[in-house]
């Protein structure tokens, strides 16, 4: 098939995919920072740092990741002037735009993880924060010594979730120029249209491999990794 | 209770005469209209070329769209179009979605193989916009500047590989995002037929504000797609063409929908005189 020496010969396919995981790695890094700050202070006993928590979750989970990725780049760069790269460097428009995907895609994301996060909290008996505050720890160290560490295992799957749509989500990065999977599969598709589903099959596949193992990977490490109750 | 049980009776009265209006209004709207229908596939988002507003199409493919359909034996009011994204021209006519395809269509080998063309109606060539007090007059002046063109198309690729090696090139997934960031000074060029270039800047919104460099470096023949080896419809879609360019219409519609925008297309293929024949 002259059209799959094609794709690793002259689209740079597995380039495109290495694009792909990046981004995905990358965002999924700063989507667990942000998402645990935000789930933090969900649970936390300040009332406005709940109502900002809860807020952030509620706004940004509902909106569309299309218009994310697009405000980062018409909004934030081309109105507001917020440049992520440096504007003299030759490679300028690829890195800003690579980094403006980062910050949606993290942006967007970190509302699944901050869910996530607290659907684990939620696993945790109360008892275990009572005898926190029994032996005498104040919360940010209840927090970090007895309940996030069992809430992030009991916690693991539905981020595993998270971090598979993440995959897939980092496709509409290509709205906004970065080369990524689903952008060479356009120019793919625009110049053999002849081999249409073949061009199709090869990234459906390339994604099946990106995502099946992540699933396999996550699914047996919630359960080794489960607090015995 | 008895308040409650009458009033969404009358809910559910009301709601059942709105679907029987709306069943007489489909009911009347096709016995009245006789004739064979037909459904073309168009551009919705390309000023002078294919533009859907509200529930008018307007532009130069749209046109002559029509113009065939009508030579075709198809009444005007029988035409439904539907749009026809770069990505699925191909299967929309292989599944018989569309019968026929106008929208900026470049015939191509690689195309050939799975579909047939009609025409060319239109010769176009790759060309640039650029702000309209830039510098800049070519291809070739493009090295260290900003270069735009949408996802998927190849024609950004093709100023890289061959005119200016250190252009950086700016992908949107629609050409007006890029009318926007050369607005904005983001970017130096845009690039892509010359034709699509000349809508946007005769547009309301940008009058004044760009201008088409007007040195193509490609050639772009617009076919009129059609299912794989209906060679019937394309030896009438020819014929229609032929008596559309013969008749003036053909410069009338042009006049209409790309004159005002003060583009020169080139005069030894437009209008076209010679088709290809069908296979």
């Amino acid at each position: 098939m002259d059209v799959i020496s094609e794709f690793f010969s002259e689209y740079d396919g597995l380039q495109a995919f290495r694009t792909t995981i990046y981004l995905t790695l990358l965002s999924a890094v700063f989507a667990l920072l942000i998402g645990t700050v935000v789930a933090v202070m969900r649970v936390s006993p300040v009332r406005v740092l709940q109502v900002i928590g809860t807020a952030y979750v509620n706004i940004v989970r509902n909106t569309p990741l299309t218009l994310v990725i697009v405000f980062c780049n018409l909004g934030l760069f081309l109105q507001l002037g917020v440049a992520l790269a440096n504007k003299d460097s030759n490679t300028f428009i690829n890195d800003n735009n690579f980094r403006l995907a980062v910050l949606g895609l993290s942006v967007y994301h970190a509302s699944f993880v901050a869910e996530a996060i607290r659907s684990g909290v939620n696993t945790v008996p109360l008892g275990q924060a009572e005898a926190a505050r029994a032996i005498g720890l104040p919360f940010l160290k209840t927090l970090r010594y007895v309940v996030l560490p069992q809430a992030f295992r009991g916690a693991i799957a539905p981020l595993g979730n998270v971090l598979i749509a993440l995959t897939k989500n980092s496709t509409v990065a290509s709205v906004i120029g970065v080369t990524e999977a689903s952008a060479v599969m356009k120019v793919m598709i625009e110049n053999r249209p002849d081999v249409l589903f073949i061009v199709f099959g090869i990234f459906a596949i390339g994604f099946v491999i990106l995502t099946l193992p992540v699933g396999v990977l996550f699914t047996s490490m919630s359960k080794r990794l489960a607090v015995k109750r | 209770m008895r308040q409650r049980i009458i009033a969404a009776l009358g809910i559910a009265g009301l709601a059942a005469t709105g679907l029987v209006a709306c069943g007489d209004d489909s009911g009347s709207g096709s016995g009245s209209s006789g004739g064979e229908k037909v459904t073309i596939g168009i551009k919705y988002d390309q000023p002078g070329i294919g533009l859907k507003e509200g529930s008018k199409y307007t532009g130069m493919d749209v046109d002559v769209a029509t113009y065939v359909a009508k030579e075709l034996g198809y009444d005007e009011k029988n035409i439904t179009f539907k749009e026809a994204p770069s990505a699925q021209r191909e299967t929309l006519l292989a599944n018989g979605q569309v019968k026929m395809i106008f929208a900026s269509y470049s015939i191509t080998d690689a195309r050939k193989e799975k579909v047939s063309f009609a025409g060319p109606y239109l010769t176009a060539g790759q060309d640039l916009l650029v702000k309209s007090d830039s510098d800049i007059s070519g291809p070739d002046g493009l090295n260290g500047k900003k270069l735009c063109s949408v996802t998927g198309s190849t024609s950004a690729q093709k100023v890289k590989d061959k005119f200016a090696k250190t252009v950086q090139l700016q992908e949107y997934d629609t050409y007006s995002k890029c009318v926007e960031a050369l607005g904005a000074g983001a970017i130096d060029a845009l690039t892509t037929d010359n034709t699509i270039l000349a809508g946007y800047a005769s547009q309301e919104a940008n009058k004044g504000k760009f201008k088409v460099v007007g040195q193509t470096f490609s050639t772009e023949r617009y076919g009129v797609g059609l299912k794989k080896g209906d060679t019937a419809t394309c030896t009438k879609v020819n014929d229609a063409l032929k008596k559309m360019v013969d008749s003036g219409e053909w410069q009338k519609a042009f006049d209409k929908n790309l004159g005002p925008s003060g583009l020169k297309l080139d005069a030894a293929t437009n209008p076209p005189k010679t088709f290809d024949a069908c296979a």
